[in-house]
């Protein structure tokens, strides 16, 4: 029989750590920023079909960074939770909460218990109340609920950083996408044109189903003055 | 997680058999020898015209010869393009319009895109089918499905037996116990030039010659400000008539009906 050799349980978790931190920041990250209306999500996605932020529920959303496969996945099965619980119980009974420690659950099992976890990263938001919730759900299970504004993916802390210091409570949609755009180019430290932009977002004033999608021409004409703003200052 | 090529994936009523059968295992197999008295809802009338499909349903609910409820809603919005009247066994009928409803959102959500006019009719039509071993006890349940399909601009109207079977029509439809006197109404008023406010009257006058004929039809019941329930959908999606714009058209029919 042949024999494995020993690896500490620390170096295991570690390696399995880095594993899944070395997948998710390949791919590009998204944001999620609270606004007046709502929240809005904000990635940087270059396919118009292969989305990384839908919706799951009434009031809830999902945004996701990593392996694509791997969060549709989790998508669907999110998407099946609150369905299934809304329609034995009430529309109202369905929460992001729930839903989020579901999602850390399966996450946190795949981690400890099988030789691959998952690469990716999740935000689960809901509109509650006047307020929003946000929950941060990461590749190992653990979870954490952020307020006003949060980054996923590779360059998080990057964005993170900038988002603290550009993030104003009550900010209208425009003003978050545009924040929002900014922290991204920021970190990446290149531009990124509106056409490359995946902008979708809940907004309280919608009826039953708060989640929304802004098409390309939306989001273009909402970064429309703060491109001029940039254009006139690079011909200064 | 699954299958990947299962073919129920995005389907909910799959979902729900698979996770959760007792939550509705009442409403799709059959039991005891013979239904128990319970409650039907009768007469729901759709007819299409120019740009949209107008449906609207009494609000009647009967038990035996007991009228159990005044201002029933027989009459949902499925999704945003479409509606589903119901008739027949208000239970298991409610139950059929709730999952049905579900069933379109959750395909649109899972998929990212909404089920064709078609797919949503055939998926009706299984439900229907799914629940013969109740019908052949006695709860029968027949919808009518309108909608508009923005991909193809049109409305359509499918009709339904108890046995699944699935039929469009293209001008009118009408189901439940008032719905051949319905059917006979719609049939001299229909014209194919029909405007949206035309259409409307239209099939709140094919309710009244329902209600004068059938005893578990309502009619409109002026006392209590309980009218017929009519949607609209067309380009602009689902939109219901508020009461007081139904009420108008109400007493329209009434004064052209006055001394006839």
């Amino acid at each position: 029989m042949p024999m494995m050799p020993y690896v500490s349980p620390e170096q295991a978790m570690k390696d399995k750590a880095d594993y899944a931190r070395k997948g998710i920041s390949r791919g590009k990250s998204v944001v999620a920023v609270a606004y007046d209306g709502g929240v809005l999500f904000v990635g940087e996605n270059p396919s118009t079909t292969l989305r990384k932020i839908s919706e799951i529920y009434d009031r809830i959303a999902f945004a996701a960074v990593g392996k694509y496969n791997e969060f549709e996945q989790l998508r669907v099965a999110g998407i099946r939770l609150a369905d299934a619980k809304g329609y034995q119980y009430a529309r109202e009974d369905v929460t992001g909460r729930a839903l989020a420690n579901a999602y850390a659950a399966a996450l946190g099992g795949a981690f400890t218990e099988s030789f691959k976890p998952f690469e990716v990263e999740l935000l689960v938001a809901e509109i509650a109340g006047d307020g929003v919730e946000l929950y941060h759900i990461l590749y190992d299970g653990s979870i954490g609920d952020e307020e006003g504004f949060v980054a996923i993916g590779g360059s998080a802390e990057a964005i993170n950083e900038r988002l603290k210091e550009a993030f104003r409570p009550g900010m209208s949609r425009d003003q978050a996408l545009q924040s929002a755009r900014q922290a991204l180019v920021g970190a990446e430290d290149r531009q990124i044109g509106a056409e490359r932009l995946e902008v979708a977002g809940l907004d309280r004033h919608r009826g039953r189903r708060k989640f929304f999608r802004m098409t390309p021409a939306a989001v273009a004409s909402a970064l429309a003055p703060a491109d001029d703003e940039a254009s006139a200052r690079a011909d200064r | 997680m699954g299958d990947p090529f299962d073919l129920s994936a995005p389907s909910f009523s799959a979902l729900l058999r698979r996770q959760v059968p007792d939550a509705f295992a009442g409403t799709f197999s059959g039991g005891g020898p013979a239904a128990p008295d319970h409650v039907e809802g009768t007469t729901i009338v759709a007819l299409a015209y120019g740009d949209g499909v107008v449906i609207a349903g009494d609000r009647r609910a009967t038990s035996g010869n007991v009228i159990s409820k005044r201002d029933m809603r027989k009459v949902f919005e499925a999704d945003r393009w479409s509606a589903v009247g119901i008739s027949g066994a208000a239970g298991p009928a409610m139950e059929m319009a709730k999952i049905f409803a579900t069933e379109l959102e959750h395909y649109e959500k899972v998929e990212g895109a909404p089920l064709s006019l078609e797919g949503k009719a055939n998926k009706l039509a299984q439900m229907v089918r799914v629940n013969l071993p109740l019908a052949m006890q006695g709860l029968v349940v027949v919808p009518l499905f309108a909608g508009y399909d923005p991909r193809d601009r049109v409305a359509r109207i499918y009709e339904f037996d108890a046995a699944g079977g699935r039929y469009e029509e293209r001008r009118f439809a009408s189901t439940g116990s008032g719905g051949r006197d319905a059917r006979g109404s719609l049939k001299a008023r229909y014209r194919p030039d029909l405007d949206r406010a035309a259409a409307a009257d239209t099939v709140i006058e094919a309710l009244w010659d329902a209600a004068d004929e059938d005893s578990a039809t309502g009619g409109p019941d002026l006392v209590r400000g309980i009218y017929p329930l009519v949607a609209v959908i067309d380009a602009d999606g689902y939109t219901e008539l508020d009461d007081q714009a139904v009420a108008e058209r109400v007493q329209a029919v009434i004064d052209g009906r006055r001394g006839r």
